[in-house]
């Protein structure tokens, strides 16, 4: 669970800006595609923080800026305290090593040209102190095993192996340097869903073997809740809603997270009936442009004059302040409300309690 | 029954050997009924799609079985010629991504109008005025406008709306909609749901909803046909299934998402992996991730079990999976 101690992760006013330019010759800049738009979030040691949102909003990029696939716009990455944002050469490598990634496709984020055992040991050619030369084959098979793999397939080929276990293979090289944060993008939504059950149970199992951290970003609310102690919900570029679990899905207070959850279907059919469903209208803005004031104003049910000109701040709303119920937690909404979009859960259900 | 897919058999001849994608597959459907068929990939769940409206590669596919009933017509014994004119005018496919079905170098006027010029025999100009026509049925804003745009100047949710009136355009009896939500986002999803519900209602239609998603179907289907390996393992009216499957699969499958309304411990996950088409398991092909597998089931090959009169279940032991837990 979390710790309140100091956060291993900590960021704010991350920002990341794609020049968008005009001309050959005499190139300017005409505009700018603004990938992520100010997020801040803290990710405590041993803790779950799922991002959310859908296709655009910038969660990916965030998360190639964590693991510094791409340079930050503006804003700060701390890890333990130190900024990583600035560093370089040596000390980026050793910074490297303790934050890695999981990929969403297996397929191709495996060099089909090399074994499992050059895939899972490529990670130890750069960091050569973690692991020593004779040592290497025992250790990658170690890894093979943690994974549920036979430690014997270490020299075959990716194509030789399923999605799901490819993906196994993906978390071994991500364990590899032994690393204190894993930041998975879209780990499983590749995979069947009979699969899906098998990789998030493992990351679970890994989570508390290796006491590791996770920034798990993915579009499925379903699979988020299950694996994550906090939830952070984007919309264009920016966390519109944070807080625990069950503060996000069973009391949202933001508009837009409400139409997420209330979008979401349930394999339920009785539950149909009960449930309401907010359906947006229109799609999501270009990054590009960004409407002015709340940037969700042009598909909020909600909206008034105010969302044009004032930027809500992500922070507890003025109304929750004084409450200390679930409801208190950061929501960039000018009128947020309590709104319970997610059914309770049915006690007579016998499926829902799963197999003991 | 408005369609009726009786004992359909197709198998794929490569190079590594012959595949056998469906194998044995029978269901129905009435007018204004929604059927959804779900399964993984691999279950063989396209293809027979594919076999129903005629689009199945061949080679290197081949049906070597079954009997296919449109309004009563055999489609397996007409003519190219014959089933072509039933292809778009009276059954139609939606397909998952809208981007690469629409042609990027015509205008979706001209796509959609196409529909009535080469069946109906239209004008170009009366085409066009029932191209817009349809763009506001499928409630794409500004239509009269947009129908000169091009595919790539609208949003997923708004070509996956142009796909559908494609779809409806000559108004079948029958759609198919092939995944036509798991491309899009959850808001947008909700969106198009919504609108192939309401225009199944409408017109009266068959619709044909093949998904892997279990929470997509819940909320729009009337029965559930599920397969694995190119059978159906169970088929039943919405709400049994989900109340108290009557298969092991159908019951891992259930189990394993993760829900919304919970934050459970740790998820029950099927063993194992999706079996290979090449080289299906003896006996019931789940036999090997099957938790209630005895003797029985890797020899025999269990058919599908009358478990009530509008419900089936293929296994042996569908009365220990319907009837509790611990049986």
């Amino acid at each position: 669970m979390a710790s309140t101690a100091e956060p291993i992760l900590q960021v704010s006013g991350l920002v990341k800006h794609y020049p968008l330019t005009r001309g050959i010759v005499f190139r300017k800049q005409v505009g700018a595609v603004k990938a992520v738009d100010g997020v801040d979030f803290a990710l405590g040691k041993g803790e779950t923080l799922g991002i959310v949102g859908e296709s655009g909003c910038g969660k990916s990029t965030v998360a190639k800026m964590l693991v510094n696939l791409e340079r930050p716009t503006a804003g700060e990455i701390r890890f333990k305290g130190e900024d990583i944002t600035k560093l370089s050469g040596k000390a980026l490598k050793a910074v490297r090593r303790n934050i890695q990634m999981v990929f969403q496709d297996p397929y191709t984020s495996l060099n089909p040209r090399m074994t499992v055992g050059d895939i899972i040991g490529e990670p130890y050619d750069i960091h050569p102190e973690v692991a020593p030369k004779g040592d290497r084959r025992r250790k990658v098979q170690d890894l093979l095993d943690v994974v549920g793999l036979n430690p014997e397939y270490i020299n075959r080929y990716p194509h030789q192996f399923s999605g799901g276990q490819r993906q196994r293979i993906g978390i071994a090289r991500g364990l590899a340097l032994r690393p204190e944060v894993i930041v998975a993008d879209e780990p499983v939504s590749a995979l069947d869903v009979s699969v899906q059950a098998q990789v998030i149970n493992l990351m679970d199992r890994l989570q508390g073997e290796f006491d590791l951290s996770y920034v798990f970003i993915a579009h499925d609310l379903s699979i988020v809740r299950h694996i994550s102690d906090r939830v952070g919900v984007m919309y264009l570029g920016r966390i519109v809603e944070i807080g625990k679990d069950a503060e996000i899905y069973d009391h949202p207070t933001h508009p837009y997270t409400q139409a997420l959850l209330s979008a979401v279907p349930v394999p339920d059919p009785e539950a149909r009936e009960h449930r309401e469903r907010i359906i947006l209208t229109g799609d999501v803005p270009s990054p590009t442009n960004i409407p002015s004031g709340c940037r969700f104003r042009t598909r909020c049910w909600k909206a008034q004059e105010r969302c044009a000109l004032e930027v809500p701040a992500l922070a507890v709303p003025a109304e929750f302040r004084l409450t200390t119920g679930p409801t208190a937690h950061d929501s960039a909404c000018h009128f947020a409300e309590e709104k319970q979009v997610v059914p309770p859960e049915d006690p007579s259900d016998d499926l829902a309690k799963g197999r003991e | 029954m408005l369609l009726e897919v009786r004992d359909l058999q197709v198998e794929f001849r490569t190079r590594d050997g012959v595949a056998k994608a469906v194998n044995g597959v029978t269901y129905g459907v009435d007018a204004g009924e929604t059927l959804a068929v779900l399964g993984e990939s691999g279950s063989g769940k396209s293809v027979t799609a594919q076999a129903v409206m005629g689009i199945l590669d061949i080679p290197p596919g081949r049906i070597t079985g079954g009997e296919i009933l449109f309004q009563g017509r055999g489609l397996l014994k007409l003519k190219e010629e014959e089933r072509r004119r039933i292809r778009g005018a009276e059954m139609a496919m939606i397909f998952q991504d809208a981007l690469s079905s629409l042609n990027p170098v015509l205008s979706v006027g001209d796509q959609l109008g196409e529909m009535f010029v080469v069946h109906r025999g239209m004008s170009r100009k009366d085409a066009r005025t029932k191209a817009v026509e349809l763009m506001d049925r499928v409630r794409i804003p500004a239509a009269k406008e947009r129908v000169r745009d091009y595919p790539h100047q609208f949003s997923g949710g708004m070509r996956q709306r142009i796909m559908i009136a494609m779809a409806m355009a000559l108004e079948p009896a029958l759609i198919i909609a092939d995944e036509p939500t798991t491309a899009l986002d959850v808001t947008v999803q909700a969106q198009v749901m919504e609108l192939l519900a309401e225009l199944r209602r409408e017109y009266h239609m068959g619709l044909i909803l093949i998904t892997h998603d279990l929470g997509v179907v819940a909320d729009v289907a009337d029965r559930i046909a599920v397969m694995y390996a190119g059978r159906i393992v169970e088929s039943a009216p919405v709400h049994d299934i989900y109340k108290a499957p009557a298969h092991p699969y159908t019951r891992g499958l259930l189990e394993s998402i993760p829900r919304l309304d919970q934050k459970g411990q740790e998820l029950y996950a099927i063993k194992g992996l999706p079996p290979n088409l090449m080289d299906i398991p003896p006996g019931c092909a789940f036999h090997p991730r099957c938790p209630m597998a005895r003797d029985v089931c890797r020899t025999d090959v269990p058919p599908l079990y009358e478990v009530d009169e509008d419900r089936g279940s293929a296994c042996h032991f569908w009365r220990e999976c319907l009837h509790g837990l611990d049986g």
